[in-house]
């Protein structure tokens, strides 16, 4: 399992790679908040091209995200999202809260 | 029956989804089939994890069956139980915002599975059990 990411302009795109459970959002949660130190964040992206498995851990992740870039009028991205993963954010809300 | 006991650490949880997947493989489940019970017994255990053991060590049990193309699983931990049972399967409600929990735990498991069984007993421990009819499209088919 890994992390990468990406600036693309003012967006962060985070790359996940494995499963988006609890042990990964942890680790994310802690990538995301180093780099909007570092970086001019004002949006944040998730790839999750090499993702094909995420639960409630990682709803809480991207809703906690998408508080933070809210705060300063950003917002929350994603791509490559698979079935499995579609129907995870349909059924917990999450789209309201993604910009698509 | 299988049963796995494994740390309560979150480098487990996707141990514990390996496990169930491959013992629902001899089902021949669909996609969506084994979708939902890697989604329902992750929850469990991170519930068993966060809550029950409050990220401290412990063990976690999962056990499995397979009956009538029936899965039934039950994720066992002999952490601090749950208070209020009734209230801990709201949707949205949690009791750790500050750690990002999404309070969706209960709802994904009620959602996913077909039965859900919830037994707690206060600093014993909490008992999960969940049922679910697998491999139903080669009856219809």
């Amino acid at each position: 399992m890994a992390i990468g990411y990406e600036m693309e302009g003012k967006t962060l795109w985070i790359k996940l790679e494995g499963e988006l459970d609890h042990h990964l959002a942890q680790q994310v949660k802690r990538k995301c908040q180093m780099m909007m130190i570092s970086y001019p964040v004002e949006n944040i992206g998730f790839d999750f091209l090499k993702t094909d498995f995420m639960d409630s851990s990682g709803v809480g992740m991207i809703m906690g995200r998408y508080q933070e870039v809210h705060a300063v009028g950003g917002h929350i991205y994603i791509r490559n999202v698979n079935r499995n993963i579609d129907r995870i954010m349909t059924i917990s809300g999450l789209y309201k809260i993604i910009q698509q | 029956m299988i049963r796995f006991e494994f740390d309560s650490r979150s480098e487990n949880e996707a141990m514990a989804r390996v496990v169930i997947a491959a013992y629902l493989l001899r089902e021949d489940p669909t996609i969506e089939e084994m979708a939902d019970v890697k989604t329902a017994v992750s929850e469990a255990v991170t519930n068993a994890i966060i809550h029950g053991y409050d990220d401290e060590n412990g063990k976690i049990v999962m056990e499995a069956e397979l009956k009538d193309h029936c899965l039934e699983v039950t994720i066992i931990d002999y952490g601090k139980g749950i208070e209020n049972i009734e209230k801990a399967m709201e949707p949205l409600y949690t009791t750790k915002p500050e750690k990002e929990r999404a309070g969706m735990g209960f709802a994904f498991m009620e959602a996913f599975m077909d039965e859900l069984y919830v037994e707690s007993e206060l600093f014993h421990g909490t008992k999960v059990r969940m049922r679910k009819k697998v491999s139903q499209w080669s009856k219809e088919n």
